[in-house]
């Protein structure tokens, strides 16, 4: 198969599912007559897009920026504290489980607390989207770097490598793939966070991001424009998504079974 | 100067595992300065255990194994190629010197040394996923070559590789062997690859030593098809069934 037709038929059958999902929608939504502030047809959505275009795109920025902050700093800290508790077994037993326990607590239940430690605006949909974001690249981390090959170990062992050494050549890179889709998950998982911190601490005006814009949509029975607002935290979940999937497919590309399986799949 | 090599001496060597196993159990042995000694036996006789004593990543729960080398110059060919799969031939071959902090120019030089001697100079940019079974174990007896070692351990290099891709590699060993003049063990469950390779055959059982042989065919004029050399492959045979029988007894 050529790149072109392979382009086509990634690409393709999804944008097919979406257009029949949104034909049959909005067919659906003439016909049965429902109310517009239950169901707006797509058609209605777009219109209100349309109409608010510059203070959705300023939202959607301000929303893309507090999920980016969030998801970057979820995944240093994930990766760093990850890379340290796998390195160290006590760690591992002893901070691994905590660990688990905490991603239980769901983030909409301790926002209010969050509000105590920092400023409502930005720096809550930062640190909202971060916590939300940890979890997923601590325990990849974790996971990634404890299921080395112990016969590459035992090679490393053989040539008298310290234990940092061995880290940094064996244990970082053999766990790059498992790390990368601990990295996927949390970028979804960063662009709620963001929004459910925005719920929380509400910043309106002019600055105000898209989880303000689909509570002051709601509060004006205005369900077009939450839906529109809806439809771009997708999109900025799925920007960040995409972002991330393509620097760890770029990292290991040339030699894990995941990226080359695909590549011949699609050949 | 490349020092001469050492003797590699096992004194009442045991190793028992937790349950109560002696995978090794007494075991007396001294390997020659620059010799090369095959160690056979059936499944389960303590032969890879004995090779991991040597090489360091074991310790016996009795006795002693004294390689009379340093950690450095004691080098380990494992069963299967242990690459690293995101890194080139080349480095992979380097990594022994990387890991003890060799520049990367000198060490670099020094793989592909090795790999134009083993015939792999073609594939030193290659990936490990790029190469047949038969190269992978080939660059591994290559990375097992490149710090020079005194002391060259095989555990079975060829037991996953087709018959004609082990005769090219048993080549490669000797060819090895001769150029670096390493005192040599190897592992195998091929009695014709331990009489082709070995000047002495050491056949095990039950983590002992059921009998010691001396190849009696001369390395230079050893045949695989020449009666001579059938006939020492049917003696040893014949110790190793006996080793069997004492196994499985």
């Amino acid at each position: 198969m050529s790149a072109r037709a392979a382009a086509v038929r990634a690409v393709g059958w999804p944008l097919l599912g979406v257009a029949i999902v949104l034909v049959a929608w909005q067919f659906g939504v003439m016909l049965s007559g429902v109310a517009p502030y239950l169901l707006p047809s797509p058609a209605a959505i777009a219109r209100a897009m349309w109409e608010g275009r510059d203070m959705l795109a300023s939202a959607m920025a301000r929303t893309a920026l507090g999920a980016a902050i969030g998801f970057a700093c979820a995944a240093a800290a994930g990766g760093l504290l990850g890379s340290v508790i796998a390195l160290i077994p006590f760690l591992r037993r002893s901070l691994y489980p905590l660990a688990t326990v905490l991603q239980m607590v769901p983030v909409v239940a301790v926002a209010p607390l969050l509000q105590l430690w920092v400023d409502n605006g930005l720096p809550m949909a930062i640190l909202s989207a971060a916590i939300v974001a940890l979890f997923p690249v601590l325990a990849a981390t974790i996971d990634g770097q404890a299921s080395v090959d112990p016969g590459l170990r035992e090679l490393f062992k053989l040539h008298g490598a310290t234990r940092l050494r061995r880290w940094w050549k064996l244990d970082l890179p053999w766990s790059l793939p498992a790390t990368a889709t601990g990295l996927r998950i949390a970028a979804g998982l960063a662009v709620i966070g963001a929004v459910v911190g925005e719920f929380v601490s509400g910043y309106g005006g002019t600055r105000a991001p898209l989880g303000i814009v689909i509570q002051a949509a709601m509060r004006d029975a205005r369900t077009d424009l939450v839906f529109a607002a809806v439809a771009l935290t997708t999109v900025v979940g799925f920007a960040l998504f995409g972002a991330v999937s393509l620097v760890g497919w770029l990292l290991v590309r040339r030699w894990h079974a995941s990226a080359v399986n695909d590549s011949e799949e699609r050949r | 100067m490349i020092p001469a090599p050492p003797t590699l001496r096992f004194d009442c060597v045991a190793r028992e595992f937790p349950g109560g196993v002696r995978a090794v159990d007494g075991v007396t042995l001294s390997l020659s300065p620059g010799s090369f000694t095959a160690v056979i036996g059936p499944s389960g006789c303590g032969k890879t255990t004995l090779i991991r004593l040597a090489a360091g990543l074991d310790v016996p729960t009795a006795g002693r194994v004294d390689a009379g080398t340093t950690k450095r110059s004691c080098s380990l060919c494992f069963q299967d190629p242990r690459l690293l799969p995101w890194r080139r031939v080349v480095d992979n071959v380097a990594l022994p010197l990387e890991l003890v902090g060799v520049p990367r120019a000198r060490r670099h030089a020094s793989a592909l040394e090795v790999l134009q001697a083993a015939g792999l100079a073609h594939a030193s940019r290659m990936l490990p996923a790029q190469l047949s079974g038969g190269m992978r174990m080939r660059v591994a007896l290559a990375r097992a070559l490149v710090t020079q070692p005194q002391v060259l351990l095989l555990d079975e290099p060829c037991s996953a590789v087709d018959e004609f891709t082990r005769m090219q590699l048993d080549a490669e060993i000797l060819r090895a062997w001769r150029a670096c003049g390493a005192t040599t063990m190897l592992v195998t469950h091929s009695v014709s690859e331990a009489v082709w390779l070995a000047d002495r055959v050491v056949v095990m059982a039950h983590g002992r030593v059921h009998a010691d042989h001396t190849v009696r065919v001369d390395r230079a004029s050893r045949d695989r098809s020449d009666s001579a050399f059938l006939g020492e492959v049917e003696h040893c045979m014949r110790l190793l069934a006996a080793a069997s029988g004492k196994a499985a007894a």
